[in-house]
């Protein structure tokens, strides 16, 4: 336990430190609905035109649930890296972290896990609660966020959020190791950004691009993101291919941390804090 | 047994070079050149267990590279350095679990947290025993008087407020060795005195043994009894304070006030400094010329209405040594 204390400290700390931002939590919800209600229209119209809805691989219901899904857990997409280490090597506070005794990748990960979860739990829990419980009681089931398909989806579903997090915050870090080391994150975020909306399915959800693309999206890591646990929710992944779902998310986590942390070690050893 | 030793300590940093205007960023695309700068060429020196040690030196002379390649930060290029038998860059975690850093210029307390949290989740980051963070905690606060400040978010402190903070958070896991890297650099008088007594008692009675850096030379007189100059990379000058400032100062100032215009001295081994109508600024060398003997000789063939003796001021020294090593910042 005492090896743990300055990680699990630290991420409470960052955790609670992201709570307090309430105005950025009801601003970000309220894009969020913005762009969830266009998307939801424009599947509609989509799966409304003829023959498109008997060929889709998912209803336009579960378009919708996973839209509702991919809004309220938008900030558990790895689109920027984190902006506290990005203001630290701007401004060579760095230094200060390497002063810390304890792993610098470990570190790292955890302030990126609190960063984006803490951002995530309000506004998801808003999202559930305008489009999963208001939306059927006022008479707009048809487009509401569906329960999830069973016990055993649920089940699987909590323990596959787990892993974007875990996934999320690896590609976070090596985003992160990235403006560690040129020094600024405009490059890189403009760079990551773009194809982690396309490849996480948060733009268009993936079962939906064509035939052929389908197996090279589900085995490269930004479909653990938002694809995989979103489709074993509303029991579209199920089985074996629910099991191999919450495996790469797995093996992508084991690649990615380790790439990460290699690439850390490397980027620390050349480093050079700025000023003073 | 030293405590810190450092032996042929260099470190070179590559700088890529650009032509001026945007034709030199484009072609800087594809083509760049770089250049090798020197911090630190060949440093030297070792401390024992409890000793308070000042390093100055010009701006770019090297002072903070050393203090961070001593802390674990920046790995030397060249040259070896153990502190308390180890390797800072190699060994790390160990390392910096036994010293505290304070950089006058950052902050390591969290700018939106009260300063008590900072501290609780320091001494987590730190793992200390809680019953041992409680007393060291309380130690700090009393000796810093920070009860007031405890419960304020760190943005909203003074620099000398948050400078006596950051010192106390520094001390929180009980480090033996304590690196302040101008932690007096923007304070008024009287954050400045108290940071110098929090580190003198620190270093008295808990025996902490400290590395200071500062432009300030009054932090220097009231704490660090030996100096290591550095200059260009390399060290000028490692000596008690009093030789220091005896071997480059060795000469004093006699200001005369007249009753007429001053007039024209020719003494030997006496020099014009400054004139300002009546008022006139002699420096006389005490070896040549005895202060009473001058004083007598001025008095005898002049009226004056005021006179005394006095020092160069400690800069003045500090700045003709870095001119006499060709040190000044480049």
């Amino acid at each position: 336990m005492n090896a743990l204390r300055p990680y699990l400290a630290t991420f409470s700390a960052r955790f609670q430190l992201m709570l307090q931002y309430r105005a950025a939590a009801l601003a970000g919800f309220a894009t969020q609905c913005w762009w969830g209600g266009i998307k939801v229209m424009i599947y509609a119209a989509f799966f409304g035109a003829a023959g498109a809805a008997a060929h889709a691989p998912i209803s336009l219901s579960q378009t919708i649930t996973y839209t509702w899904l991919a809004q309220g857990f938008l900030s558990l997409n790895p689109w920027t890296g984190d902006p506290d280490v990005a203001a630290k090597v701007r401004t060579g506070a760095v230094g200060y972290d390497r002063l810390r005794p304890v792993d610098a990748y470990g570190w790292w990960y955890v302030n990126a896990a609190a960063w984006m979860t803490a951002r995530a739990a309000p506004r998801s829990a808003m999202m559930f609660a305008l489009t999963g419980i208001i939306f059927p009681i006022v008479g707009l089931g048809a487009w509401a966020w569906a329960p999830p398909a069973g016990v055993a989806a649920a089940l699987l579903f909590s323990l596959s959020m787990i892993l974007v997090v875990l996934l999320s915050s690896a590609i976070v870090m090596l985003i992160n190791i990235c403006v560690a080391a040129t020094l600024t994150d405009r490059g890189v975020n403009n760079l990551v950004a773009p194809v982690a909306i396309l490849l996480t399915g948060n733009l268009i959800p993936l079962p939906l691009f064509p035939d052929w693309a389908r197996t090279a999206l589900f085995i490269q890591p930004f479909a653990g993101v938002v694809d995989i646990p979103f489709r074993i929710y509303f029991g579209q992944l199920t089985g074996t291919m629910a099991l191999a779902g919450v495996g790469l998310q797995v093996f992508w986590i084991l690649v990615l941390g380790g790439l990460g942390r290699l690439w850390l070690g490397r980027v620390m050893d050349r480093l050079q804090v700025q000023g003073g | 047994m030293p405590q810190i030793l450092v032996e042929g300590l260099a470190k070179t940093y590559r700088v890529a070079e650009r032509e001026p205007g945007a034709w030199g960023a484009v072609t800087g695309l594809f083509h760049r050149r770089w250049r090798t700068i020197e911090a630190l060429k060949g440093v030297g020196f070792s401390m024992e267990r409890g000793e308070l040690v000042g390093l100055i030196g010009p701006n770019g002379a090297g002072k903070s590279t050393t203090i961070k390649i001593l802390s674990g930060i920046l790995r030397p290029s060249a040259g070896r350095c153990e502190v308390d038998g180890l390797v800072p860059w190699l060994q790390r975690v160990q390392h910096v679990a036994r010293i505290g850093v304070v950089f006058g210029q950052r902050t390591q307390l969290w700018w939106d947290l009260p300063v008590i949290e900072g501290f609780d989740l320091l001494a987590a980051i730190y793992r200390v025993p809680p019953a041992q963070y409680r007393a060291t905690r309380d130690q700090m606060v009393g000796l810093m008087r920070l009860e007031k400040l405890l419960d304020q978010p760190v943005r909203q402190l003074s620099l000398g407020q948050r400078m006596r903070c950051e010192i106390a958070a520094a001390m929180l896991h009980d480090p033996s060795i304590l690196f302040l890297d101008e932690p007096t650099i923007g304070l008024d008088a009287p954050s400045k005195l108290a940071v110098r007594d929090f580190v003198s008692t620190l270093n008295r009675e808990r025996g902490v043994t400290v590395i200071l850096t500062t432009h300030d030379m009054h932090d220097i007189e009231a704490l660090a009894r030996r100096v290591i100059v550095i200059g260009n990379g390399t060290i000028l000058a490692d000596s008690p304070y009093e030789a220091l400032r005896a071997g480059v100062l060795a000469e004093r100032r006699l200001c005369v006030d007249f009753a007429e215009d001053a007039p024209v001295i020719d003494i030997p081994g006496v020099e014009e400094r400054a004139r300002d109508g009546r008022a006139l600024e002699l420096a006389f060398d005490p070896a040549i010329i005895a202060a009473p003997t001058l004083i007598a000789r001025i008095t005898a063939d002049h009226a004056v209405e005021d006179i005394h003796v006095d020092e160069p001021a400690i800069e003045e020294v500090i700045t003709r040594f870095y001119q006499l090593h060709g040190a000044e910042e480049a």
